[in-house]
């Protein structure tokens, strides 16, 4: 399979006759009579989907963009296997928005659940229509017919053609057959397998084109001078400060948005740190020392209930013992190791957009709306970045680099500043959270009651800083993402009510970041459950066990008790005198109550003395149904567990009254090699199910488990993330 | 003013013309050479995204200045090997699939080769203290770890 990043306008244009294209390994090919001139972009239509040339070649157009999870990969697997083409006849092209099909945007882990879904129904239907052709041809009966490596053979007839003779270089014009036949999983030959990722060679020689690496002729280099408080405005700009930068462009402002332009990149980052901008002061976030008295405070604009069974108010005073606790989870970054970065181009009326972004289709409608421009006149093109793990700056440095593009009328690349990124990143929102439970006679639960304070808002887009900061049209209202997710739990409890409190704003600007709410909540309700597992003397997987109506759960935790060789027992903290401890800890998700589930048991060391923790390894068990690539499912599964103890243990956002002040590594640390757990890894392969997300379901586990094995070696409850030295000495002492 | 340096880079000596001699290294090999292999990560010498060999040793380039490299022999990601014929490190990290996004990788790789040039058998241990300055997001690190431990045992 080879990639192509499509570039330019021809689209826009309206003949496709020369498609200049970027291939991964970093050549500029020209492709001619690449696409149909009218190229579908309909998620209803094959065309939107598939293309066959003539040579038999397979394009795949998906909105689904490679993050760096390998979809790429998994998506040209599943395309192929449908086709019945070898892997290696399947080129994609991700998130172009004159070329690929709106599937929304990547996040979620649904990149496969739902976008592979559609693009197996895509190529079913091809195949499908493949076969008619033949048939006709033929004049044979389909069931005569079979296909193999891009033929359909007639055994009656003995006659073979191939796919690029029967369509190559034409449309469809076929609607999607939600009923066309998709292959038995008895039939996979593609789909299931380890098939290594088509960017890695290049990517580990230095071949691959980044976003960062991505140069237009003519280019110039723009950086952003963001406010040094959030709110402030400009009260002037001294442009002589800048006049010795050799190169320098020009200095843009549209209202508090300042930028500069120069011919070169070092120019651009020269003049960015001498120009002098006076700016008003302003004060508005929060003291950090009382952050969860600010979010209880919030002014709350709506309840959402997401679970009301049996009657909890009464029932809480009838329990044989009762608890409560409050959990908090610290405001985090997204932290990419490259920060966001674009290119932006206007010619003849048109902009087109080169970006990172997790959305392409959404940033088009996004940037249309700031330059108050038509949608049609805006392209956007995906070129794969640093990690994304969910909304952060890359739409932000589009916007950037469009204001910059339009004032100068040159095609401007703005890539961000560690300090940009740091700082002006959307975060990961404040999440506070109160749970009270009653157990009955017989140690079971008898009522569960939680209230969640979270930010309003879903998983829309979030307004670019540039447009904010130069009052253009942006969005005025906040999109943490889908936190609701994960408030209610996968327990039968007779009496239970789940509430979110939603806050009219929080902090810093808020947006997704891997497992947004899920990790939150799952967080506090499977640490209160393992309370609630202590205080009826029970095994933490067997009170969790005795309370799931649910069978793929329960062969879940069954098989993590296995392979973690979980010994039954009720917890019990080890000896306490010594100075180090180690424990075990046990979590459980079905992600958002309805697909993959994932358990998880965490071995920890503690050192009393000093208050460190070191997760030593994790053991995972995980049923996504139909696995595609199961080397694919395992990186992600490493890298969420990675990821996610450095949240746990490390990670918040620092801030005074006016701005983030954690703007470098130093200041907000993420874990290192020599910190990194062992993971060990058993996938359970369910091929006659549907696909689900792996991308992001046993990231939720982590901070409950890894609270969990401390409780289990010290007796010891950690209800805040991070899991600091300081807060683990605090809370020895407590106890 | 406009000054013209020669640098020796993957064996070929190339002149850059730049402003300010103090420019860093990093934006010489990306721009003025168009490499890909060094990356910009956050030109503080914290994350080593821009790691390349000057002399065989592991060095930030988002933070040395051009003035700083003379005529030492400059290598990068692109100097070790081609996708055809990859270094054994770059062998070892496709062979492991060890890339989430692979932003990183450019230094895992230039720094844990450098760190086989003056360390034989390495244990665990040690190859995780090597590379405890170079960062990864996507937390691809267990991955990491075994191509080098892979690439090590075949050195």
């Amino acid at each position: 399979m080879r990639d192509i990043a499509t570039t330019r306008r021809e689209f826009l244009k309206g003949t496709a006759a020369l498609v200049v294209s970027f291939s991964i390994d970093g050549h500029q090919t020209t492709r001619a009579q690449g696409e149909p001139p009218s190229k579908s972009v309909s998620t209803d239509q094959v065309d939107g989907f598939i293309a066959i040339d003539a040579r038999g070649q397979v394009t795949l157009y998906t909105g689904k963009v490679d993050l760096g999870t390998g979809i790429r990969t998994a998506l040209a697997q599943i395309a192929a296997e449908e086709l019945d083409v070898p892997f290696s006849a399947v080129m994609v092209i991700q998130g172009d928005t004159a070329l690929t099909p709106d599937q929304g945007v990547t996040s979620g882990s649904l990149s496969v659940q739902n976008g592979g879904l559609q693009i197996r129904q895509a190529a079913a239907t091809a195949r499908q229509a493949l076969l008619g052709m033949a048939a006709k041809k033929f004049k044979v009966e389909s069931s005569d017919l079979s296909l193999a490596d891009g033929k359909i053979t007639s055994k009656a007839t003995d006659r073979s053609i191939s796919y690029g003779a029967l369509i190559g270089g034409k449309n469809f014009f076929l609607q999607i057959d939600k009923e066309a036949a998709v292959k038995h999983p008895e039939h996979f030959k593609i789909v299931g397998r380890p098939i290594p990722r088509v960017d890695i060679p290049a990517k580990v020689t230095g071949q691959f084109t980044y976003m960062q690496d991505f140069r237009l002729p003519g280019m110039l280099h723009g950086r952003v001078i963001r406010p040094p408080a959030i709110g402030a405005t400009v009260l002037g700009i001294d442009e002589d400060s800048v006049n010795d930068v050799p190169g320098l462009t020009r200095v843009v402002r549209v209202g508090n948005f300042v930028g500069v332009v120069a011919e070169t990149e070092w120019a651009a980052i020269q003049a960015s740190r001498r120009l002098k901008v006076s700016w008003s002061s302003w004060e508005g976030l929060p003291d950090q020392n009382a952050l969860w008295e600010h979010v209880r405070g919030t002014k709350i604009v709506k309840e959402d209930v997401t679970s009301d069974v049996g009657q909890v108010t009464s029932a809480l005073p009838r329990g044989a013992s009762r608890l409560h606790a409050t959990y908090d989870f610290a405001i985090h970054t997204h932290g990419s190791i490259g920060p966001s970065c674009s290119v932006v181009e206007f010619e003849n009326g048109a902009v087109t957009c080169w970006s990172a972004s997790q959305g392409t289709h959404a940033l088009r409608k996004q940037l249309a709306a700031m330059l108050s421009m038509p949608e049609e006149h805006v392209r956007c093109i995906y070129i794969d970045g640093a990690g994304c793990y969910g909304r952060n700056g890359h739409e932000d440095a589009a916007g950037d680099a469009a204001l910059l593009s339009r004032a100068v009328g040159r095609p401007v690349r703005v890539q961000w500043m560690r300090e940009d990124e740091h700082g002006w990143d959307p975060k990961g929102p404040p999440t506070l959270i109160d749970l009270e439970a009653a157990l009955d006679a017989q140690g079971s639960l008898l009522a569960w009651s939680s209230a969640f304070f979270l930010p309003q808002g879903a998983a829309t887009p979030v307004a670019l800083i540039a447009a904010t900061l130069a009052g253009l049209p942006h969005e005025m209202n906040i999109g943490p993402g889908g936190i609701l997710n994960d408030t209610a739990i996968p327990y039968a409890v007779p009496n239970m009510r789940t509430v979110a409190h939603r806050l009219e704003t929080t902090p810093l600007r808020p947006a997704w970041i891997r497992a947004p709410g899920r990790m939150q909540n799952t967080f506090a309700n499977e640490s209160f459950l393992d309370e609630l597992a202590t205080a009826a003397g029970a095994d933490p997987l067997e009170f969790r066990l005795r309370h799931l109506r649910d069978a793929r759960g329960a062969e879940l935790l069954e098989r993590l008790a296995v392979v973690a060789t979980w010994e039954r027992a009720a917890a019990k903290p080890r000896d306490r005198g010594a100075r180090m401890a180690s424990g075990r800890g046990l979590a459980f998700v079905k992600y958002e109550l309805v697909r993959t589930y994932v358990g998880v048991v965490a071995e920890v060391d503690i050192d009393r003395l000093t208050g460190e923790i070191r997760v030593k390894r994790f053991f995972v068990v995980q049923d996504c149904g139909q696995i595609i690539n199961p080397d694919g499912v395992k990186n992600q599964i490493e890298g969420n567990i990675v990821q996610t103890v450095s949240r746990t243990l490390l990670e918040q956002v620092k801030f005074n009254r006016s701005r983030v002040t954690s703007l470098d590594w130093g200041s907000y640390r993420i874990i290192g090699f020599p910190e990194v757990p062992e993971v060990v890894i058993d996938l359970i392969d369910r091929p006659h199910e549907k696909p689900w997300g792996s991308g992001e379901p046993s990231a939720s586990v982590v901070p409950a488990a890894i609270s969990n094995a401390i409780f289990a070696a010290t007796g010891v409850r950690l209800r805040s993330v991070p899991f600091t030295p300081d807060k683990v000495k605090a809370a020895m002492v407590r106890s | 003013m406009a000054r013209s340096i020669t640098l020796n880079v993957n064996g070929l000596a190339t002149e850059v013309t730049v402003d300010d001699p103090n420019m860093p290294l990093l934006y010489a090999l990306r721009n003025n050479l168009g490499l890909h292999g060094p990356r910009f990560g956050c030109g503080l010498g914290q994350c080593g995204a821009c790691t390349v060999h000057i002399d065989d040793n592991a060095v930030r380039s988002c933070i040395t200045p051009l003035s700083a490299v003379g005529n030492r022999d400059v290598v990068t990601l692109e100097g070790l090997g081609t996708p055809e014929k990859p270094h054994p490190m770059q062998q070892a990290f496709i062979d492991e699939q060890a890339a989430q996004c692979g932003y990183c990788i450019n230094g895992m790789i230039m720094e844990a080769v450098a760190f086989l040039l003056k360390t034989r058998n390495p244990s665990d241990e040690q190859i995780r203290e090597a590379l405890a300055s170079n960062l990864c997001r996507c937390g691809t690190h267990l991955r990491i770890l075994r191509a080098v431990k892979r690439a090590a045992a075949q050195a």
